[in-house]
């Protein structure tokens, strides 16, 4: 079908004007105007008549006029009245398209993979004692799959001594948080939440803190603050419960008062502590750094995170409906409060897992799932794998940032903040206008 | 579309109490079969949506029968709940830029594995449906950023995907313009004929003398009549059920349309010797 062009109006959102549009070039396409049920179609309403009021500035748009291509493939011949001649050729067309989307997905998430891996390579090799790609492949292959032979005994330490504990750290605490990032934005309907919503970095901050203080060993203070961060959130959880009758306003109130109650505490813990000693000790920890991972500390939370990880990709379709609104989704048959109870519990677990690993690293939860949906969409299906690779690579990155950039190592949480908000805005630049 | 299931609800002394987000609800009984558009009627606070949400499982009633095909709603799981009726509530707000596919898809949620997520070949006949209602191009658009008659169209495609026999539709068309109401209508009308049993609230009496052939009329959550509309929706009745005049008259159609006579209803304007303003 050859199709003129269209004097398109300003807005696409204006429904009167595109269907106004629709009947200048393709009557058939306004089919249940008139070409509806026989007893329905009032005579006079035909769309022409209605047009020249409706139509706007020639060329406004150029999105519009794409957009009359999409018409003139599926409404003009697909399109039909209820009931009668689906799948024209314009359905097929579009439906291919759809399922080669699908594939893109997984290519998608495929190359991302392979993009991580690449990226894990190169930091191996990054530092005061930096190595060549080649080098480290070489050890990795030998020390991993028994591949090739022995490595010099430097190169070896380096790749697998130094640099690996810190490698999977920055790969499991960039995954845990944005991926937990992602699921609360996506189960609180809010794009401005982050992990820390629900008071449980404050709370495994507090933790860490006061073992410090009272010198407990880094194993101690692992599960102290694990623990804390996990009381923090169950507080949270309370006060919505008996307060708000779980409302998710009050649980994202209730969630601000408790990180608040613990980092008054914080604060008071670094008022008691010694100056010359505890006192930078727990204003490094809380700073973030993943300096301290060692191989050993990394087995349970590597469980942990994997386990949750599991059940959020267990909810991943049913958490997407959920963000349409809770009528709706439960009208589709979608058990809302074992969702809800499923992605909290595994979302607080994760981010209190990757807080005693790594202390406070912010803004890694909040803008990885941004960069992610802009990618792939907002259903969570597609989102959870795609959000954990980028927030893997992402914290990797600026762990590389924090360890080479200087002869110091750069506290991690101040780094995130400072990479991720000139990042933030130029993201909401260009796609802000989508979201909000 | 062949609607699978026989279609039909019935209610047999429903009463609901003051709970969240409704109004009371006493004794109310009513029954709409396949093919029947079923219109309630009634002034804000008559009980109307809060009947609806009995219906939808979201409100479980203090006492009565719900019945969907034969069926007490109460031995019905959700997910089998939601494969016999589905729900076209007046819009979907959700801050994500999810698409129009996306939000027609959902309706495969209750066929699918509570682990899975939709596949393509979900997606494909999700498709289908939004071209069945001639918006197969608006796929890929972001729902938000559809009118509202387009939006109205999506969230009927999500009910088509549900393959439901029953559809709930809570004032459809309260957000659209005239061209929309009107064939969002229409499209509301042929699905009934098609097998399914359509119930929706609306405020427009002659939505329900136009397009329906059944009338639930609802003041203070009490049913006060029930009947084809060209019976029960009467000038007296909707005088008396809005306090306000109206009149409902038939208007003949020009010829060429199997329906010569169609009734309408409009309201009569106050007398000037009776200035409502400025007492």
């Amino acid at each position: 079908m050859t199709r003129p062009a269209v004097p398109a109006g300003t807005e696409p959102a204006d429904s009167g004007r595109v269907d106004a549009d629709r009947a200048d070039t393709d009557p058939t396409a306004t089919v249940l105007t008139d070409a509806g049920p026989p007893d329905a179609g009032p005579p006079d309403a035909s769309p022409t008549d209605a047009s020249p009021t409706d139509v706007g500035p020639a060329g406004a748009d150029p999105v519009v006029t794409t957009e009359q291509d999409g018409v003139g493939a599926s409404a003009g011949e697909g399109g039909s009245p209820v009931g009668r001649g689906r799948g024209g050729p314009g359905v097929r067309a579009a439906a291919t398209a759809r399922v080669r989307a699908t594939l893109g997905d997984h290519l998608r998430v495929v190359l991302l993979a392979v993009g991580l891996l690449v990226l894990v390579v190169i930091s191996f090799g990054l530092g005061r004692y930096s190595l060549s790609p080649a080098t480290v492949v070489r050890v990795l292959a030998h020390e991993l799959f028994g591949l090739g032979g022995p490595v010099a005994g430097q190169d070896r330490a380096v790749v697998m001594d130094i640099r690996m504990p810190r490698i999977l750290a920055a790969l499991l605490v960039g995954a845990a948080l944005a991926s937990s990032g992602a699921a609360y934005q996506t189960m609180f309907r809010n794009p401005l939440v982050s992990p820390e919503i629900l008071g449980v970095a404050a709370g495994a901050g507090f933790g860490a803190s006061v073992s410090i203080l009272i010198g407990l060993d880094t194993t101690l203070l692992q599960i102290i603050s694990f623990g804390s961060g996990l009381l923090a959130a169950v507080l949270s959880l309370t006060i919505a419960r008996v307060v708000g009758k779980g409302s998710l306003i009050i649980l994202v109130l209730g969630g601000i008062i408790i990180g608040a109650m613990f980092n008054a505490l914080i604060s008071s813990v670094q008022y008691f502590a010694n100056p010359e000693t505890t006192l930078p000790e727990i204003t490094f920890w809380l700073f973030g750094s993943l300096a301290r991972a060692s191989m050993h500390g990394l087995i349970v939370p590597a469980i942990i995170v994997a386990v949750c990880l599991t059940l959020l990709y267990a909810v991943r379709w049913q958490l997407t409906v959920l963000a349409t609104g809770d009528d709706e989704a439960r009208s589709l048959g979608v058990n809302r409060t074992r969702i809800w109870a499923l992605t909290i519990g595994a979302s607080t677990l994760m981010t209190a897992t990757a807080v005693s690993v790594a202390g406070i690293i912010g803004w890694v939860g909040l803008v990885v799932p941004h960069l992610a949906r802009f990618t792939v969409g907002p259903s969570f299906n597609r989102l959870l794998p795609v959000t954990a690779l980028i927030g893997a690579g992402y914290l990797l990155a600026v762990d590389d940032v924090a360890r080479t950039a200087s002869s110091l190592d750069l506290p991690l949480g101040i780094l995130t903040a400072l990479i991720g908000a000139p990042f933030f805005v130029a993201l909401l630049a260009k796609a802000g206008r989508q979201w909000l | 579309m062949a609607v699978i299931d026989p279609a039909d609800v019935e209610v047999k002394g429903l009463s609901f109490g003051y709970g969240r987000g409704g109004h009371r609800i006493t004794d109310v009984s009513i029954s709409v079969r396949s093919t029947e558009v079923c219109c309630l009627l009634g002034p804000n606070g008559a009980g109307k949506t809060t009947l609806l949400r009995c219906l939808l499982g979201l409100l479980k009633p203090e006492s009565g029968i719900v019945r969907i095909s034969g069926r007490d709603i109460d031995t019905l799981t959700p997910r089998e709940l939601a494969r016999r009726v589905a729900y076209v509530p007046q819009s979907t707000s959700s801050p994500f830029p999810f698409t129009a596919l996306d939000i027609a898809v959902m309706g495969r949620t209750p066929h699918l594995g509570v682990l899975e997520a939709p596949g393509a070949a979900d997606r494909r006949g999700a498709l289908a449906q939004l071209d069945r209602l001639g918006i197969a191009h608006l796929a890929d658009r972001s729902f938000a950023a559809l009118s509202g008659g387009e939006r109205q169209l999506v969230l009927l495609a999500r009910a088509l995907v549900q393959q439901a026999a029953i559809l709930i539709l809570d004032e459809p068309t309260a957000a659209l313009d005239y061209g929309n109401e009107v064939r969002t209508l229409h499209v509301v009308a042929e699905l009934a004929r098609e097998g399914h049993a359509v119930i929706m609230t609306t405020h427009q009496p002659s939505h329900a003398l136009t397009y329906s052939n059944r009338a639930v009329l609802m003041r203070g959550g009490v049913v006060i009549a029930d009947g084809h509309p060209d019976d029960v929706v009467t000038g007296e009745r909707l005088s008396d059920l809005y306090g306000v005049p109206v009149h409902v008259t038939g208007v003949t159609l020009p010829p060429g349309h199997d329906r010569r006579e169609v009734r309408t209803c409009v309201p009569i304007p106050a007398p000037r010797s009776a200035p409502l303003l400025g007492r």
